[in-house]
């Protein structure tokens, strides 16, 4: 299918999961993802794969995880309340270092909260979320080409490191139509399963997938172990697109569709003679703190303008990477809503002439 | 002489770690000699529960995934979905299976799953130190019905394969005992029937086995096995609930 | 004629095995501990064996092998 076609990004996470060797998906119905299972229930089965709906998103990540244990590609989606329910499979998976992709289409909160856009579980998909010591991969794509590109890598590098990758997407993203071009053929790793519990066929030992380490000098030594693969991932993985950084005063920070509205705020913002940048972080974990630092050590740089759909979530990070040297201002919507480009550029403007505390 | 017995190959050599004279030991033990007997060790894979058993994985000689509290049998399903061509079995107890494991142990037999359940059932919970199980007896004394079980505010024993036999997806349901050497070997064949039932890819197969614990019952091993007899026997009765006449 | 032997370090003393013997030759030897700190089983009178496994059946622990 090496043409252009306008697409749900619900839709294109399917079919980019399907094109990068997924061949599982459990899933549940949760708006405002339920069409990525729809698709999933025409093509997977189509592709040859599995298809379940689960009992509840509690099975699905259960399913995922014996799925990936079996050595298969597997995925899972849901959105905001349904993430909460995974939370003890998703910690289990890091546990037991299997590979996984999990998609978040984020709806407001907390609680059973809306079914809008939002991007309230940044904490929970970067902070934990789940018990323990242990990180996922987490992207924030923000259009619809870079959902389908990243969906495919997702894959590879959930194999490549043995960890579960979050595709974290604001209701938006999920619901909204663009034009895809996808590949002739993707770029899919193979990876060495050796490891996989999918029967023993002669090998001399039985492998076993457990996250259970009863003694503590053992599971110390697990833990610094994934602590050490967790600093590999910082140093290959970290993804950002920084905009206008040349001479910028002002520098948003922003993620997911989100930066497409500041984009837009920026032009407006040069018309008025405010030269206005932006690092947008593709990966949130691992987080681009030493490229946001290095912009915050630029002498041009007055201060940062984060803006999310939430109280106040990636900002946090943003501030320990600027570490004091800059101020740090923050705008949030919630509940759904978005904030319009002219809200924004009236914060702008007002921050830039030095109105806002 | 020849050996008429020795220990099964199907399990490793780790000392089990379980009470003296918990039958936890006896069902490793047939399970792993009716793989080894129907030649399915190095095609089957098993799922370890959250439990007394919670580490099984190291006494079993086949490949084994260890599972979170009650999801065995969503675990097992993306297992045997991934590799179909293979052998899938889970092993759990009471609070896994009929109480937090609730939904996935009727939905993965709704769907007829095609997945062996192993289902020990000793009417309490084992490792987290005697409480009242969904299979506790009316009357019964754990550390949470210290008065023993009160129908009125603890309500009554779930009998789990009467509750999943009417499930079209659950093609073979039994109830064994481990307290005679008659019941363990009934045992063994309702185990081979279930991987049978498994390899004819007909759908869900479970067998229930009554089993005991002494430590938490507060009875000597030897006791405890009459006990099982006398008491349990009773409120769960052996024998076949699903598939007595299938062709296997 | 039949005869048991056991890996007497793996015994867990419980008893059972010396409960179900039906010509009740199986004890368990109070007078010493086996090195997990349980008396170990023993036969006291092998020639009565007619290695039925009843006993090896109901050991938990595979302690038992059973020759005939």
């Amino acid at each position: 299918m090496a043409k252009r076609v306008l697409m749900k990004g619900n839709e294109v996470i399917a079919e980019a999961a399907i094109r990068a060797g997924c061949r599982s998906y459990f899933g549940y119905p949760i708006t405002p993802q339920t069409e990525l299972m729809h698709y999933m229930a025409k093509s997977m089965v189509k592709a040859g794969g599995t298809f379940v709906q689960a009992e509840s998103e509690v099975a699905a990540i259960n399913m995922v995880y014996g799925a990936a244990a079996a050595g298969g590609r597997a995925l899972t989606s849901s959105s905001s309340p349904g993430i909460s329910l995974k939370q003890e499979g998703i910690s289990y998976i890091a546990g037991a270092e299997l590979p996984a992709v999990v998609v978040n289409i984020m709806r407001a909160g907390p609680g059973l909260g809306g079914i809008q856009t939002s991007q309230g579980d940044y904490f929970q998909a970067t902070k934990g979320g789940g018990h323990g010591d242990y990180r996922n991969i987490v992207v924030a794509p923000a259009s619809i080409q870079e959902l389908y590109e990243l969906t495919v890598e997702s894959f590879n590098m959930a194999d490549r490191y043995r960890m579960l990758v979050m595709i974290l997407g604001d209701g938006t993203l999920g619901q909204m139509m663009e034009p895809v071009q996808f590949r002739d053929k993707e770029p899919i790793e193979k990876t060495d399963k050796s490891w996989a519990a999918s029967g023993r066929c002669g090998r001399a030992e039985h492998n076993t997938i457990t996250s259970i380490y009863i003694e503590p000098d053992d599971l110390e030594a697990k833990n610094n172990a994934l602590q050490a693969k967790y600093e590999l991932v910082a140093r290959n993985e970290t993804r950002f697109e920084t905009f206008n950084i040349d001479g910028a005063e002002i520098v948003f920070t922003a993620f997911g569709t989100t930066s497409r509205i500041c984009k837009n705020v920026i032009r407006q913002a040069a018309a008025l003679g405010i030269k206005v940048g932006m690092v947008r972080p593709i990966t949130l974990w691992p987080f681009p703190s030493e490229e946001i630092a290095r912009v915050a050590g630029l002498d041009s740089v007055k201060a940062f303008f984060d803006v999310e759909l939430n109280a106040g979530q990636m900002v946090e990070d943003v501030r320990l990477a600027v570490n004091g040297r800059k101020p740090v201002y923050f705008h949030g919507r919630m509940g759904g809503n978005m904030p319009t480009q002219k809200e924004i550029l009236d914060k702008l403007v007002a921050i830039h002439k030095g109105e806002v505390r | 002489m020849a050996i008429v017995f020795e220990k099964t190959k199907g399990l490793t050599d780790k000392p089990l770690h379980y009470c003296p004279g918990c039958t936890h030991g006896i069902a490793h033990r047939i399970i792993a000699e009716v793989m080894c007997e129907i030649d399915i060790l190095e095609n089957t894979i098993g799922v370890s529960p959250v439990g007394c058993a919670y580490n099984n994985y190291e006494y079993f000689s086949c490949d084994m995934v260890q599972a979170a509290h009650g999801r065995a049998p969503a675990v097992a399903t993306g297992i045997k979905r991934t590799v179909p061509d293979k052998y899938v079995f889970t092993y759990q107890g009471d609070g896994d299976l009929a109480s937090i494991g609730t939904a996935e142990i009727v939905h993965a037999a709704a769907r007829g799953e095609k997945i062996c359940v192993f289902f020990i059932n000793n009417t309490i919970y084992g490792m987290t130190s005697g409480q009242m199980a969904p299979t506790t007896l009316v009357g019964q004394v754990t550390t949470t019905s210290p008065f023993g079980r009160d129908a009125d505010t603890q309500g009554y024993p779930i009998n789990v394969s009467e509750l999943l036999a009417p499930l079209t997806g659950a093609k073979y349901i039994e109830r064994v005992a481990l307290n005679n050497f008659k019941n363990i070997q009934q045992a063994k064949k309702a185990i081979a029937k279930a991987f049978r039932v498994q390899k004819a890819g007909l759908g869900f197969s479970m067998v229930e086995f009554l089993s005991t614990c002494s430590t938490n019952w507060g009875k000597e091993p030897v006791e405890s096995l009459r006990w099982l007899e006398e008491n349990m026997i009773p409120q769960y009765p052996l024998g076949v609930f699903k598939g007595k006449d299938l062709e296997v | 004629m039949a005869k048991v032997s056991f890996r007497e370090d793996r015994c867990k003393g419980c008893g059972l095995c010396v409960s179900v013997c039906p010509k009740k030759i199986l004890q368990l030897d109070k007078n010493r501990l086996n090195s997990k700190g349980y008396h170990p089983v023993y036969c006291a009178d092998q020639a009565s064996c007619i290695g039925c496994t009843f006993c090896a059946v109901q050991c938990p622990d595979s302690v038992i092998t059973v020759e005939k």
